[in-house]
């Protein structure tokens, strides 16, 4: 499976909240970012936690946020970022203008 | 058994409190699965009571040394910091670590940058390379308040990160397990490998805190 996104594309994470074994963390979800690098393929962890062979692999992003835009209330410097990583089915493309 | 006894004779004060050992508490049920799935395994033959044993002894044996060696290399010879930045692992091997088979990632702080790592959803660490996470890393509390609110918590490491320079903090909740390369602190000019990397903590490699020169 060849990445969707590349390096620098804008992704959004999706606001979904489905049960069971889930790596994409609550306070990213329905946040926008940039991927700055592909991980590579890595089995999906959603699948794997069930026994399961946890293929087709998905490929993997490191995504970097600005926390600010995480947390309504966020303190910190507006410079401050967050790196989650995150699978190829949680992210969707964001339309950039420019 | 000890835990049946009553306490018949008389001190002639009242009975005094005493504090559970681990067996006078109900195991929860993670901990009964654990211990059966273990005693199956065990009876199947998949692996020895001994081997069982060995296999906590070397994880228990692990400890922050070795990240810390990777460290003070990087910070005196910049071609294994760029090898360490590309593939943690293979830079490892390099110094006839094992850093095993998950891929590790090392982030480096720099004068405009301070890296933190927190695993929001579990307590994913490279444990091969600084041995077994402490408590307060697996907390509830560290794992939720490190991506709210990065800066109180490592004040209340201790750390101050100025205004200027960018707190990024990595939720490794994947594949994937990250190791900070600090700064190379002032006043070290001058020495060797092995009193750099003695410097170098096992919370100097999470980024809670910065490597400390001792005033002599």
């Amino acid at each position: 499976m060849s990445p969707r996104f590349g390096v620098g594309a804008a992704v959004q994470v999706r606001a979904a909240f489905p049960p069971g074994h889930v790596r994409t963390p609550f306070f990213v979800r329905g946040k926008s970012g940039r991927v700055t690098e592909i991980l590579g393929p890595y089995r999906n962890p959603e699948e794997l936690a069930y026994g399961r062979s946890g293929e087709p692999a998905l490929p993997l992003y490191r995504v970097i946020f600005e926390t600010a835009s995480l947390w309504d209330d966020y303190q910190g410097a507006a410079k401050d970022t967050t790196l989650v990583d995150i699978y190829e089915n949680w992210l969707d493309p964001v339309e950039t203008r420019t | 058994m000890a835990r049946d006894h009553t306490h018949e004779h008389s001190h002639g004060h009242a009975p005094h409190p005493f504090q559970p050992d681990l067996e006078d508490t109900p195991l929860t049920h993670y901990q009964a699965m654990t211990q059966a799935v273990g005693d199956l395994l065990i009876e199947k033959g998949v692996f020895s009571a001994d081997e069982l044993r060995a296999t906590l002894e070397s994880i228990d044996a692990r400890s922050p040394a070795a990240g810390a060696r990777m460290v003070a290399r990087a910070w005196v010879d910049e071609a294994f910091k760029a090898h360490m930045l590309e593939d943690v692992n293979a830079a490892a091997q390099e110094l006839g670590i094992d850093a095993g088979g998950i891929p590790i990632r090392a982030v480096e702080n720099t004068e405009v940058l301070h890296n933190v790592i927190v695993c929001t959803l579990c307590s994913c660490y490279p444990r091969l390379l600084i041995g077994l996470p402490p408590d307060w890393y697996k907390s509830r509390s560290y794992r939720s308040r490190t991506v709210r609110e990065p800066r109180t918590v490592l004040a209340e490491f201790g750390t101050v990160i100025p205004e200027q320079v960018e707190v990024r903090v990595h939720d490794s909740t994947a594949d994937l397990r990250y190791l900070v390369i600090p700064a190379r602190p002032a006043g070290t000019d001058g020495w060797d490998e092995a009193a750099l990397a003695e410097i170098v903590t096992r919370d100097c490699m999470v980024g809670v805190t910065l490597p400390k020169v001792p005033a002599f």
